[in-house]
């Protein structure tokens, strides 16, 4: 089923006022917001957060991706185990993967030797991890649907038929 | 040297010199190169051509795929386009014979006006319009007619102001609905009623769907779809709008064979054949362009509903469009002329639309606004239309 428009609108620009969101859907204002509210209250919007191009800023935060194998368990699988490592708060996101090692970690660190440090003193001695391996991220091209660098400027003629 | 030598201008045949600039070319110049202008005067989409499409046109190119080809078009191309009509209008055309892929659908109207015109016939079409019809009609040997429309219905096309304009010299019936600069459509009580008309006339039914696929309501009601008027058809389409490929410059005609064989002759001495790029590029929207087109007619569509709300909220008048990305508010209740109302905004607020009149003498009084333009623009545009507007309505 298609997502509701007016989430896909609040996916491609949360801060759209509840006036314009309104005109787009041809419903009230009220309605919106009581909408927003609804998913809220159920979970389905879970923040509203700015998308950064962190390349731009004079930060010198380190990224990285790391594939973890884990030993499940009897009762519940993965998922003790993933809850967790979802607790530190260096885990940017997390995904349980099909394939070749079971979690996909995106974390987040002040230098490549606290990331580096982050594995081998937290994650890798934890009770059920197998094994690690940690990839750097060098450069972002694009995040959540957008381009960092921003695309061609509208190059078309200004009136035309 | 003779005392009659000719300079340049001597040299232009008297019906090209007659023939007036467009009204959006005038308009054109007086906003190029003004910095800063929020633009709601253009008739092509915002959204680069779907990368799929793109990617393909780049494949063609190193493959070398370069060359002439058919003088209809792809063996390919034709055979997709001729499925793409049978699931949109359950009709059906032979890809070997009654379909022509030409360089837009510009082309592909020109092609079926000289095809079917003698010196002296004459055309009805409807007003407001596309401003190439009249000119190219004219260019044909041909007489445009011009029919009104008007706001009461929507700028849906009456048979009774048809009944009005028809004459014995009557050849041709043209259409174009969605409509550009109204956004207007046909339900299909009025594709019937205009397909008897034709009948009853005996005319020549020439019909540019080029909006077709951006129909928000109402179904996409097209001329096509009426089997008793095959014979007397030629149906226009192309990439441009819906797939967002002006620049492919690529259309096609559907025809029955001798009326397609007729245009094939003056496209393959004129034109040859359709670049063999963008005919790839075109393979690659129809096959696989469902889903880049949905997405875009969502945009479009959620845009229309915010301009529309905006502009009745500003007292400008507007009805509610079914199709194409144009909306087409009356500004009579300013006082001032569609000119004089798209210049002072242009001057005094750096946002240029299209006065109405520029689509045919009836459009006076009102102004075509485009809103295949970014969320971010358009707000702002409505913004500075509100300001300007408030100083004339209370």
């Amino acid at each position: 089923m298609a997502m509701d428009a007016l989430l896909e609108l609040l996916k491609k620009n949360a801060r759209e006022s509840d006036a314009t969101l309104a005109k787009l859907l041809g419903i009230s204002e009220q309605e919106v917001r009581a909408r927003i509210a609804a998913y809220e209250q159920e979970g389905v919007i879970r923040g509203f957060q700015a998308l950064l191009n962190t390349d731009r800023l004079d930060t010198h935060d380190v990224r990285a991706v790391i594939e973890l194998r884990i030993r499940p368990e009897h009762e519940g699988g993965f998922d003790r185990v993933a809850a967790r490592i979802s607790k530190f708060p260096q885990v940017e996101s997390m995904y349980l993967m099909s394939g070749a090692y079971d979690l996909l970690l995106f974390v987040k660190g002040a230098s490549l030797q606290e990331v580096a440090n982050f594995v081998s003193a937290r994650l890798a001695p934890l009770d059920g991890v197998l094994s690690t391996a940690t990839h750097f991220m060098l450069k972002t091209y694009k995040d959540q649907g957008v381009l960092m660098e921003s695309e061609p400027h509208d190059d078309r003629l200004q009136v035309c038929p | 040297m003779t005392t009659d030598s000719k300079s340049a201008p001597d040299f232009v045949a008297p019906h090209v010199r007659s023939l007036p600039k467009s009204g959006i070319r005038d308009f054109f110049d007086i906003v190029a190169g003004r910095k800063d202008v929020i633009s709601l005067g253009i008739g092509e989409p915002d959204f680069q051509t779907p990368w799929h499409i793109r990617e393909r046109a780049i494949e063609a190119l190193e493959r070398g795929a370069t060359r002439y080809t058919s003088n209809l078009g792809t063996p390919e191309l034709r055979q997709t386009l001729a499925a793409y009509m049978r699931q949109s209008f359950q009709c059906d055309y032979d890809w070997q014979h009654e379909i022509l892929v030409t360089v837009g659908v510009s082309e592909a109207f020109d092609l079926a006006i000289r095809a079917v015109l003698s010196p002296g016939d004459e055309v009805l079409y409807h007003e407001p319009c596309f401003v190439a019809y009249a000119p190219l009609i004219r260019m044909a040997h041909g007489v445009p007619v011009p029919v009104e429309t008007f706001r009461k219905d929507n700028f849906r096309l009456t048979v009774a102001e048809l009944e009005k304009k028809v004459t014995p010299r009557t050849r041709v019936l043209l259409l174009n609905f969605p409509n550009n600069p109204t956004g207007a459509t046909l339900d299909r009580a009025d594709t019937e009623a205009l397909a008897d008309f034709a009948i009853r006339h005996n005319l020549l039914v020439i019909s540019d769907e080029v909006y077709s696929e951006l129909t928000y309501e109402g179904g996409r009601h097209s001329m096509a779809a009426i089997p008793r008027l095959r014979d007397r058809l030629i149906f226009l389409n192309g990439f441009s709008k819906a797939w967002s490929m002006t620049g492919f410059r690529l259309g096609y005609a559907c025809a029955p064979a001798p009326l397609t064989d007729a245009m094939m002759k003056i496209h393959q001495f004129g034109m040859m054949c359709a670049s063999s790029i963008s005919q790839t590029a075109g393979l690659e929207a129809v096959r696989h362009g469902d889903k880049a087109i949905a997405e875009m007619r969502d945009s479009y569509h959620l845009r229309r509903n915010f301009v529309v709300a905006s502009l009745n909220g500003m007292g400008l008048d507007c009805f509610m469009p079914r199709g194409a990305f144009y909306v087409f508010p009356s500004i009579q209740c300013t006082g001032l002329s569609s000119k004089e109302f798209a210049l002072r905004l242009l001057n005094e607020y750096n946002v240029a639309c299209v006065p109405g009149d520029a689509f045919g003498a009836c459009g006076e009084g009102f102004l075509r606004c485009a809103y295949a333009t970014g969320m971010e623009p358009l707000k702002e545009a409505m913004d500075r239309m509100r300001t300007f507007v408030s100083s004339f309505v209370h």
